[in-house]
C-alpha cells in the first residue's frame, strides 16, 4: 500500500513538469504533449483518491478525463495542422500577428 | 389637487381686466406692430401670456397659480427682449427675469413650507385649516416668503429695478404686462392669501411699509425721468405701492378696486405714449417733444383723460381709487401713511402734469415733433374706449358701501371702517393737492415763465440722482453683481480651468500612459500568456496558503 | 456495485435536443451535395426553439431538485441561463448566415452543429450539480469554441484558435486539478449530495481535509477566471476576439461569460459556500484587477473588436464585484448584469460585423469615422450599445452597474464599488470616443457598409431590449428574483 501523500507529491511533480513544458516549449506539438501530462497528473490524483477513499467515482472520472484528453488532442492537432498550413511552421513563438 | 380651477369674485374681476383690457391692447398692437418682421411671433407670445395670466388668477391652488406665475414671467422675458437684436433689450429682458426670480425662488420656498405644513396647496384647504395648523411665526414665515414673490413680480422696493428697464419691450407689452396685468399679480397673490397674512399680522405691516415706501420712492424717481415710458414705469411702481398700501391695511377690496382703475388709466397712458412715440417716429425723449396737442388731437384728448384720472381729478377713476386708500389710512388712524400717501399723490399729479405739458403744450422742440402725425384709427379707437373706462371706472365704487368692494366682500372680507375726518373733507383735500400739483407743473413747464431746463440744472445733483433711480441699480451692481461676477470668474478660470481641469487632464494623461504600458504587456506570444495564467494561479495559491 | 440512478431525462431535454440537431446538422453537412446556409439555419432553429420550450417547461418543475443520480440540478436559475444562452445561439446563427452569404466561399456548415454543441455544453454547465459534469460540459463548450474560432481558416483566425486552445487546455488542466482536490477533500464530486453527502455537506461538516478544499477552491477559481476572462487570466481574450470571425465572437463573448459565471455561482455560492470567507477575497482581488486592466488598457486600443474584448474583461470584473456579496442580492445583481451584458455584446458585435464588410478588414476605429453619415441606423444602434456598455442611463447597462455596486456595498465592499465607479469614468472615455468617431469625423474614403437586413433587425430588437430594460428593469428583476436563490 503506497501512502497517499507520496502519490499526491508525485502527481504534483508530474503537473509541474507539464507546466514547465507548456511554458518552455516552442513547438506546438510539444506543448500539446505537456498538456497531456497535466491531464494525466490529475488522473493519478483521481485514482489515488479513489483508492484511498474506497470510492469508485474517481476511477470513473479518470476514464472520462482520458476520453476528454483524446478529444482535446484531436482538436489540438487539427488546429496545429491549420496553423502549419497557414505559416509552414508550428513554432508558437512565430505566431504573434495578434498583439497589443 | 391637480389642475383645479376656481372662479370667484376676485378671479372674475381679474379675468375681466385681463381679457377686457387685454383685448383692447391686442387691437392696438395690430396697428402698432404692423410691418414688424416677427409679427406672428409677437402675437403668439402675447396670447401665451394671456393664457398663463388666466391660469394664474383661475387656479384653485398654489400649484396652478405658480404655473401661471412662472409662465407670465417667461412671457414677460420673451416680450421685453422681443427686439433682441439690440443688446440692451436682451439685457433688460435678462434683468427682468433674474430679478423676479429672486422673489419667485423665495415664493417657491414658501409654497414648499405650505406643502410641508398642510400637505396640500389647495386654497380652500390651506385657508380653512390655517388657523389651527399654523403658529403665528409659521404664518409670518410663509406670508413673507409669498410676499417676496409679490415684491419681485410687482416691482416693489427693493426688487423694483427691473421694471423701468422693461420698457425696452414694445409699448403694447408695457401696457398689458407691465402696467395692467402681470405686475398686479403680486397684489392678487396678497389678496388671495390674505388669510395667511392676517394670521401673521407682522406680514401685513411689512406689506404696508413696502407699499408706502415704494409709492413715495418711485414717485420721486418718476418726476425726473426724461423718457416718457420710464416716467410711466416709475409711475406704475408707485401706483402698485398704493395697492399694497391698501392690502396692508386689510382693505383688500380697495386694493382690487385700485387695481381695476389703475389698469384702465395706466394702459391708456401707455398706449397714448405709444401713440406719441409712433407719431414721432420712435422718439421717446420728453425734451424733444412739445406742442403735440395740435398735431395729435385724439391722442392728446385721451392722454389727458388718463393723466387727470391718475392725478386724481374728480370724477375720474383715479380719484376714487386713491381717495379710498387715503380714506382707509386716515380712518384707521394711520396718520403717517395718510401723509406719505398724500405726498405720493402730489408727486404723481406732478409728474403726470410734467409729461402732459412737456409733450403736448408749448412749442415743438425738435423736427420730429414738428412732423408728428396722428395715429390711425386702429390705434386711437382702443385709446378712446380706454379713456371712457378710465373716466368712468370710479362709478364701480361710488355708492357708500362700494359696488366692487361689496362684490368682493365674500372673499376679501369687509373694508375696515373707523372714525375720522369726513369723506367729503378728505376728497376736497385730495382734490386740492392734485390741483396744486397740476398748477405748479403748468407754471413750470406750461406757462413759459420758467426756464425749466435751467431750473433743473440749479437743482443738481438731485434730478440726476432721481433720474438714475437714486442709484439703486449702481449700488446693486457694486454690492452684488460685480462680486458675484468676480467669484464666477475665479470659479471658472482659476478653480475650474486650472485646478480641476488640470487635475483631470493630469489623471487622464497618466491613465493613457498606463494604458500604453499595459497594452505592450500583451506581447502576442502565447507562452507569455500561459505564464500570466501560471503566475496568477500561483498568486492565488500563495494567498490562500498564507491566509490559512 | 454501482447503483443505477432513476432516469429522469426531462431536465436535460434541452441539451438532448441541441445535441440531436447538432448531429442532424453534421449529417446534412456530410451528405448534402452543396451545403447551403438556409437548411443549416433551419436545422439549428429547429433545435434551439424546442430546446427553449422544454427549458421553459422546467420553470414550474415539481419533481426532485436533483436528477440523474444528483448530477443535474433542476431550478429556475438554470432555466434563466438556458434562455439567455439559447437566445445567444440563435442570434449567433443568424449573424453567421448573413456573414457567410457575404462571402460564400468561406462558408463552413460546421458552424451550426458546433454552435449547438457549444450551447449544449453551456446550458449543461449551468445546470450541472456534479464537478464531473461541469468538467465535461466545460470541455464540450471549449472544444466547440476552439474550432469555431478557427473556422474560417484565415491566418488570424488560426492564430486565435491556437492561442485559445493552448491556453484553454492549460487552464482547464488547473480546473481539473482543482476538481480532483475537491474530490479528495469531500469524497464526492457532487456539489449538493442527496443520496450521499456532497461537497457542500462534507465541507460544512468538516469531514474532509481543509487544506485540500482550499487548494481545490484556488484552482477552480483559475479555471473559471480564465473562462470569464478575468485578469490576469484574460490574455487570450483580446487576441481571440480580434482574430475570430465576428459572428463567433458575438456568440462566444455573450454566451461563454453567461455560462461560466452561472457555473461559477453554483460552484462557489452553493458548493463552496462553507468556504465563503476564503473565496470572497480572491474574487475581490480578481474583480479589482479585471476592472482596472480592462478599463485602462482599452483606452490604448484602436481596433474595435480588441476594444470590446478589453471592455469584456472590465465587465467580468464588474460581475465579480456583484459576486463578492455572497448572497441572493449579489447573485441577482450578477444575473441581471449577465443578461444585460449578453444582449449588448450580441448587438455590438452584430454592428461590428456589418461595419467590417467582407473579410475582417474594417474593424479599426477609422472604419467608424463618419458612420452616422453613411448609415445613421447602424451608428444609432451602436451608440445605444456603447452607452449601455459604459453604464449610462437610460440603458440596461446603467441599471446593471448600479445593482452590482449596491450589492457590493451592501456586503461592505464599498472600496470595490469606488474602484468600479472610477473605472467606469475611465471607460466612458473609450466608449464615447467611438461615438465621437461615428458622429463627428469625416467618413473615410472607399469604405462601404454592409446593408444586411436580418442582422440589423436582430440588433434593433436587442437595442430596444436594452433601452426597455434600462427604463423598466422590473421586467427582468421580477423574473430573476425567484431564480436567484440557489441553495442546497
Amino acid at each position: 500500500m503506497i501512502r497517499l501523500p507520496l502519490v499526491l507529491l508525485f502527481s504534483a511533480f508530474l503537473f509541474s513538469t507539464g507546466i514547465y513544458g507548456v511554458l518552455a516549449r516552442r513547438n506546438a506539438v510539444m506543448v500539446l504533449m505537456a498538456i497531456e501530462l497535466l491531464l494525466n497528473a490529475v488522473n493519478v490524483n483521481l485514482i489515488a483518491f479513489a483508492a484511498e477513499l474506497q470510492d469508485i467515482t474517481g476511477v470513473v472520472f479518470a476514464l472520462f478525463v482520458i476520453a476528454v484528453a483524446a478529444a482535446e488532442v484531436g482538436i489540438g492537432l487539427a488546429i496545429v495542422i491549420l496553423l502549419f498550413r497557414n505559416r509552414a511552421s508550428i513554432n508558437v513563438d512565430e505566431v504573434d500577428l495578434l498583439k497589443w | 389637487m391637480g389642475t383645479d380651477l376656481r372662479l370667484d369674485s376676485v378671479s372674475a374681476t381679474m379675468i375681466l381686466v385681463i381679457t377686457g383690457i387685454g383685448a383692447l391692447i391686442h387691437v392696438y398692437a395690430i396697428g402698432y406692430m404692423a410691418g414688424d418682421p416677427r409679427y406672428g411671433r409677437f402675437f403668439s407670445y402675447m396670447n401665451l401670456f394671456v393664457f398663463f395670466m388666466l391660469m394664474l388668477v383661475l387656479g384653485a391652488n398654489y400649484l396652478v397659480l405658480y404655473l401661471g406665475w412662472e409662465g407670465v414671467g417667461l412671457c414677460s422675458y420673451l416680450l421685453i427682449g422681443f427686439w433682441s437684436d439690440v443688446p440692451a433689450n436682451a439685457e433688460a429682458a435678462k434683468k427682468a427675469f433674474i430679478t423676479t426670480r429672486i422673489g419667485d425662488t423665495l415664493m417657491l420656498v414658501g409654497l414648499a413650507l405650505i406643502v410641508f405644513r398642510f400637505g396640500t396647496l389647495d386654497f380652500e384647504a390651506v385657508f380653512g385649516a390655517a388657523g389651527t395648523v399654523l403658529t403665528k411665526d409659521a404664518a409670518t414665515a410663509i406670508a413673507l416668503l409669498l410676499f417676496a414673490g409679490a415684491i419681485g413680480k410687482s416691482a416693489q422696493v427693493p426688487l423694483h429695478v427691473w421694471l423701468p428697464d422693461a420698457m425696452a419691450g414694445p409699448t403694447p407689452v408695457s401696457a398689458l404686462i407691465h402696467a395692467a396685468t402681470m405686475v398686479t399679480a403680486g397684489v392678487y397673490l396678497v389678496v388671495r392669501s390674505h388669510v395667511l397674512f392676517e394670521l401673521s399680522g407682522v406680514a401685513l405691516t411689512v406689506v404696508l411699509v413696502v407699499g408706502v415706501v415704494t409709492a413715495v420712492f418711485a414717485a420721486t424717481c418718476a418726476v425726473a425721468q426724461q423718457d416718457i415710458k420710464r416716467v410711466l414705469a416709475y409711475s406704475t411702481i408707485s401706483q402698485l405701492g398704493f395697492m399694497f398700501m391698501a392690502a396692508g391695511m386689510r382693505a383688500y377690496g380697495v386694493a382690487m378696486f385700485f387695481l381695476v382703475a389703475h389698469a384702465f388709466y395706466k394702459a391708456l397712458l401707455f398706449l397714448g405714449a405709444g401713440s406719441v412715440i409712433h407719431g414721432m417716429h420712435d422718439e421717446q425723449d420728453l425734451r424733444r417733444m412739445g406742442g403735440l396737442r395740435r398735431l395729435l388731437p385724439i391722442t392728446f384728448a385721451t392722454f389727458l383723460v388718463g393723466a387727470l384720472a391718475q392725478a386724481g381729478i374728480p370724477p375720474l377713476a383715479g380719484f376714487f381709487a386713491k381717495d379710498a386708500v387715503l380714506e382707509v389710512a386716515q380712518h384707521t388712524g394711520r396718520a403717517a401713511v395718510y401723509a406719505l400717501g398724500s405726498i405720493a399723490a402730489f408727486l404723481s399729479a406732478f409728474y403726470l402734469g410734467r409729461v402732459l405739458f412737456l409733450t403736448f403744450f408749448g412749442e415743438p422742440r425738435s423736427d420730429r415733433a414738428r412732423d408728428a402725425h396722428e395715429a390711425p384709427p386702429v390705434l386711437w379707437v382702443p385709446l378712446a374706449v380706454l379713456a371712457v373706462g378710465a373716466a368712468t371706472a370710479g362709478w364701480l365704487t361710488l355708492t357708500p358701501e362700494g359696488r366692487l368692494t361689496g362684490f368682493l366682500e365674500g372673499i376679501t372680507g369687509p373694508t375696515p371702517a373707523g372714525q375720522g375726518v369726513a369723506v367729503a373733507a378728505l376728497a376736497a383735500v385730495a382734490t386740492v393737492i392734485s390741483l396744486v400739483a397740476l398748477a405748479s407743473t403748468w407754471w413750470i413747464y406750461g406757462s413759459g415763465r420758467v426756464d425749466w431746463v435751467g431750473f433743473r440744472e440749479r437743482l443738481e445733483p438731485l434730478p440726476r440722482a432721481a433720474l438714475n433711480g437714486w442709484y439703486v441699480d449702481r449700488a446693486y451692481d457694486t454690492a452684488l453683481v460685480q462680486p458675484a461676477k468676480a467669484g464666477a470668474w475665479i470659479t471658472a478660470y482659476v478653480l475650474d480651468a486650472r485646478i480641476i481641469d488640470g487635475a483631470v487632464n493630469a489623471i487622464g494623461g497618466g491613465v493613457k500612459l498606463l494604458a500604453d504600458g499595459g497594452r505592450h504587456l500583451q506581447t502576442g506570444f502565447v507562452r507569455s500568456y500561459a505564464l500570466a495564467v501560471f503566475l496568477g494561479a500561483v498568486t492565488i495559491l500563495v494567498y490562500v496558503g498564507v491566509r490559512s | 456495485m454501482i447503483p443505477t440512478p432513476a432516469l429522469e431525462f426531462r431536465p436535460i431535454l434541452p441539451e438532448i435536443l441541441l445535441c440531436t440537431f447538432a448531429i442532424v446538422g453534421m449529417l446534412y453537412e456530410a451528405f448534402a451535395r452543396r451545403p447551403d446556409p438556409v437548411p443549416h439555419l433551419a436545422i439549428a432553429i429547429v433545435g434551439i426553439g424546442p430546446a427553449a420550450v422544454t427549458a421553459y417547461a422546467l420553470w414550474d418543475w415539481s419533481g426532485p431538485s436533483y436528477v440523474l443520480g444528483d448530477t443535474v440540478a433542476v431550478d429556475r436559475f438554470s432555466v434563466v441561463s438556458r434562455f439567455v444562452l439559447l437566445g445567444a445561439a440563435f442570434v449567433g446563427c443568424l449573424y453567421y448566415t448573413h456573414y457567410a452569404s457575404r462571402d460564400p466561399g468561406s462558408f463552413r456548415g460546421e458552424f451550426y452543429p458546433l454552435t449547438l454543441f457549444a450551447t449544449a455544453g453551456m446550458t449543461l454547465i449551468t445546470a450541472a450539480n456534479d464537478l464531473i459534469v461541469i468538467f465535461l460540459a466545460l470541455e464540450l463548450l471549449s472544444l466547440s469554441l476552439y474550432v469555431l474560432t478557427g473556422i474560417t481558416g484565415r491566418r488570424r483566425a488560426s492564430e486565435a484558435a491556437m492561442k485559445y486552445f493552448l491556453l484553454g487546455a492549460f487552464s482547464s488542466a488547473f480546473f481539473l486539478y482543482g476538481v480532483a482536490m475537491a474530490y479528495g477533500a469531500a469524497t464526492s464530486t457532487k456539489i449538493v449530495g442527496v443520496a450521499a453527502p456532497g461537497i457542500v455537506q462534507a465541507l460544512a461538516g468538516q469531514t474532509g481535509s481543509q487544506a485540500l478544499a482550499l487548494l481545490a477552491m484556488a484552482l477552480l477559481v483559475v479555471g473559471f477566471a480564465f473562462k470569464v476572462s478575468a485578469a490576469p487570466f484574460h490574455m487570450w481574450t483580446p487576441d481571440v476576439y480580434q482574430g475570430a470571425p465576428t459572428p463567433v465572437v458575438a456568440f462566444m463573448g455573450a454566451a461563454t461569460k453567461v455560462a461560466a459565471f452561472f457555473a461559477l455561482i453554483r460552484v462557489f455560492d452553493v458548493g463552496l459556500q462553507p468556504l465563503t470567507w476564503d473565496w470572497t477575497p480572491v474574487i475581490y482581488g480578481l474583480a479589482v484587477v479585471s476592472i482596472v486592466v480592462g478599463s485602462v488598457v482599452a483606452i490604448a486600443q484602436r481596433d474595435v473588436k480588441r476594444l470590446l474584448a478589453y471592455s469584456s474583461i472590465a465587465h467580468a470584473g464588474f460581475i465579480l464585484t456583484g459576486l463578492t456579496a455572497a448572497n441572493s442580492t449579489g447573485i441577482g445583481a450578477a444575473m441581471f448584469y449577465l443578461v444585460a451584458y449578453a444582449v449588448v455584446t450580441l448587438g455590438a458585435f452584430g454592428i461590428v460585423m456589418l461595419v467590417s464588410a467582407r473579410g475582417e478588414e474594417q474593424t479599426s476605429l477609422d472604419a467608424y469615422a463618419g458612420l452616422a453619415r453613411r448609415s445613421p441606423g447602424l451608428a444609432a444602434l451602436m451608440t445605444v450599445f456603447l452607452l449601455s456598455l459604459g453604464g449610462i442611463p437610460p440603458t440596461a447597462g446603467f441599471i446593471a452597474k448600479v445593482t452590482v455596486f449596491s450589492a457590493a456595498i451592501g456586503a461592505g465592499n464599498w472600496p470595490l464599488a469606488v474602484v468600479g465607479v472610477v473605472a467606469s469614468v475611465v471607460a466612458a472615455y473609450f466608449y464615447v470616443r467611438v461615438i465621437v468617431y461615428m458622429y463627428m469625423r469625416e467618413p473615410a474614403e472607399g469604405i462601404e457598409s454592409d446593408d444586411g437586413v436580418m442582422p440589423r433587425i436582430a440588433a434593433g430588437v436587442l437595442a430596444a431590449g436594452i433601452v426597455v430594460l434600462g427604463i423598466f428593469p422590473g421586467i427582468l428583476t421580477g423574473i430573476l428574483e425567484p431564480a436567484s436563490i440557489v441553495r442546497w
